[in-house]
């Protein structure tokens, strides 16, 4: 085969070019069974994927009646949506927008501490050498396998000595600590940041401190807004700590939120005689918008920092 | 996220000759300062409460207040003799079983056929794969007793097909593992798919180029180049896997939780030795047992941990 078959078609391409250019782009060496069974898998794996967040938007649109009656991916009606988000805005008296507030606030918090404490901290275990390097490396791989839900029984005991169980700072102090976060910052300074570069720098008079700042800093921006991503979907996603440590529903952020919410209406069971004290005349559609108005803060956050999350920064590759 | 780490040159800083004492630690006094908040809350809310945790679980909680080192290993008999101790492990095991290398795989598997031939429709698939790990904890169990509910669910014909006709059919001792490891899976697997991805990105592509000229297909070379060279990546995953794995809590606490979700009945109160820890706590007041259930849960982790990186040379720090 001669080098001008795989040339991209253009207008002068006989049929028999354009399709040689679409089986080797297409098909290649995977083989036609291989061509079948990749994209079978890949469009079914697609389905588990997408199929439940679309119908959890389109549940929003459907009454009780309707989500049987329908087609599962049927749509209902807007009234119904704009009827659902007034049922939920009123839920004790607004508390939903509450739970939203706090839930950005404690997200945002939990970001600036524990970026602020270990963006600086994995630059220095990966450009100097000090007494006690090698302790905390270790103990951050350590701690790093500790799931936070193992240390939560202590952690409330310990806030408990501080009296500060039941505060939004129970929830915010200990997100501060982000292990993961300092290990991929070393991960990264040690494998792409050049010596000569800081060195030049301080030649040049710059401050250990403005070395930081205005050199390494800056080209760790992919490294920034993947670390960013990931800790604002940790923490807004953060259930158990909130769920131990809080009691008081006005300090509550959404997934504490939507739990009480679910378990404390009709929403899920609109048909079914409701036990004792709970609440009627939810239903699914309510639900469904919840737990959307969770999701949907995320999805953006996503796409904002799309280029970094799934851009590959993860092989953590410094150009410059 | 490599597994090998470059030791730093030495700094201006550090040239001057050793002295000892305050001097000394003054050389390091800019670095220390780097790495002082970081250590501060890694001791507040790490192995601050690590060890507490371990001192408690030998503090006798009988009276109500902590009277420390008193129990011995009381707490410790105190859970293998709960009656629910032996119940919650058989279920954490097999969830386990069922979960680690059936996700494992199939990130893996994912990953590979999507970086084999990037194009448009790959990138949209990757980031479809990868949103819906928006949808998690209590929203990813609202979302799951949707899906698995067949009188609405959008997979009814499956689930009616597989003779289900009930949610409380669906969903029961039995097919916990199961349901949990999908869960998992939906919420979870975008983030590793991501990893994996890069991982395979990273692969030189000469490498490559000189396995197509020795007349590998796509296929050999996916099973001799590309799976040895992101198997660090692939050990690292099933390390925090594990470890995250071990402690399932949220899914069953908010399933068995509640009976107006309309599954209250098939799934017990304590399902995960998480939950147990959490009920010794809260529901019995004997912290002294929760910790003792944590620690050993924290073992296992590490020991897992351990074990596999023992096993494949994995984290070896050349500073």
């Amino acid at each position: 085969m001669s080098k001008s078959d795989n040339r991209r078609p253009d207008f002068h391409s006989t049929f028999l070019q354009r399709w040689r250019y679409f089986w080797m782009k297409n098909v290649g060496d995977t083989g036609v069974l291989g061509f079948i069974l990749r994209w079978g898998v890949l469009l079914l794996f697609a389905l588990y994927f997408l199929v439940p967040i679309l119908w959890l938007v389109l549940a929003t649109s459907k009454n009780a009646p309707q989500l049987l009656e329908l087609k599962p991916l049927a749509f209902g009606s807007f009234e119904r949506i704009w009827e659902a988000w007034h049922r939920i805005i009123a839920y004790q008296n607004g508390e939903v927008l509450l739970w939203f507030s706090n839930s950005v606030k404690y997200a945002i918090w939990a970001l600036v501490l524990s970026l602020a404490a270990s963006i600086p901290a994995g630059y220095i275990l990966a450009v100097a050498r000090f007494p006690g390097r090698h302790l905390v490396l270790w103990l951050t791989l350590i701690t790093m396998l500790l799931p936070p839900s193992a240390l939560v029984l202590p952690m409330f005991m310990e806030l408990n000595l501080f009296h500060l169980v039941n505060t939004q700072w129970a929830v915010i102090l200990p997100s501060a600590f982000f292990p993961f976060g300092t290990y991929l910052t070393y991960i990264y300074y040690a494998s792409s940041l050049p010596p000569e570069l800081l060195d030049a720098a301080r030649v040049d008079g710059c401050s250990e401190a403005e070395l930081f700042w205005y050199i390494a800093l800056p080209l760790a921006s992919p490294l920034l807004g993947l670390l960013a991503f990931i800790n604002f979907t940790t923490n807004w996603n953060n259930f158990f700590g909130p769920y131990v440590l809080l009691n008081n529903n006005k300090l509550f952020n959404l997934p504490v939120g939507i739990q009480q919410f679910v378990t404390a209406t009709s929403a899920l069971r609109p048909g079914f005689n409701p036990s004792p004290g709970i609440m009627v005349g939810y239903q699914q559609a309510e639900a469904a918008l919840f737990g959307l108005i969770m999701v949907v803060p995320v999805a953006i956050v996503f796409l904002i920092a799309q280029r970094y999350v799934i851009g590959g920064a993860f092989t953590g590759s410094v150009k410059g | 996220m490599t597994n090998q780490t470059v030791s730093p040159p030495l700094l201006p800083w550090e040239n001057k000759p050793l002295t000892k004492g305050f001097s000394r630690w003054r050389r390091h006094l800019p670095a220390y300062l780097f790495v002082f908040p970081y250590v501060l809350v890694m001791l507040a809310f790490g192995l601050g409460p690590g060890l507490y945790a371990l001192l408690i679980s030998f503090a006798d909680f009988s009276t109500g207040v902590p009277i420390y080192f008193a129990a011995g290993f009381k707490n410790y008999l105190a859970v293998f003799n709960d009656f629910r101790f032996s119940f919650t492990l058989g279920n954490i095991t097999e969830f386990l079983v069922i979960s680690v290398p059936l996700g494992i795989a199939m990130v893996v598997v994912l990953a590979i056929l999507l970086q084999m031939r990037p194009g448009r429709l790959t990138t949209a698939l990757r980031t479809l794969y990868f949103i819906s790990g928006a949808v998690t904890g209590p929203v990813l169990v609202l979302v799951a007793i949707f899906m698995l509910d067949p009188s609405i669910s959008p997979f009814q014909a499956l689930l009616k097909g597989m003779g289900f006709e009930l949610l409380n059919d669906v969903i029961y001792s039995d097919t916990l593992p199961v349901l949990f490891t999908l869960l998992g899976f939906f919420s979870g697997a975008g983030l590793w798919i991501a990893i994996q991805y890069g991982a395979l990105e990273a692969i030189p592509k000469e490498l490559l180029e000189a396995a197509t000229i020795d007349g590998c297909n796509a296929w050999q070379k996916v099973l001799h180049i590309k799976i040895p060279l992101i198997r660090p990546y692939i050990i690292y995953q099933f390390i925090l896997i594990f470890a995250g794995n071990v402690q399932l809590f949220v899914e069953p606490q908010i399933l068995g939780g509640g009976n107006n979700l309309g599954v209250g009945g098939n799934v017990p109160m304590v399902w995960s030795p998480n939950q147990l820890a959490y009920n010794f706590a809260f529901e019995m007041g004997n912290f002294g047992a929760a910790s003792a259930l944590s620690l050993m849960l924290l073992v296992v982790g590490l020991g897992a941990a351990y074990l596999i990186i023992r096993w494949t040379g994995f984290f070896n720090i050349k500073t």
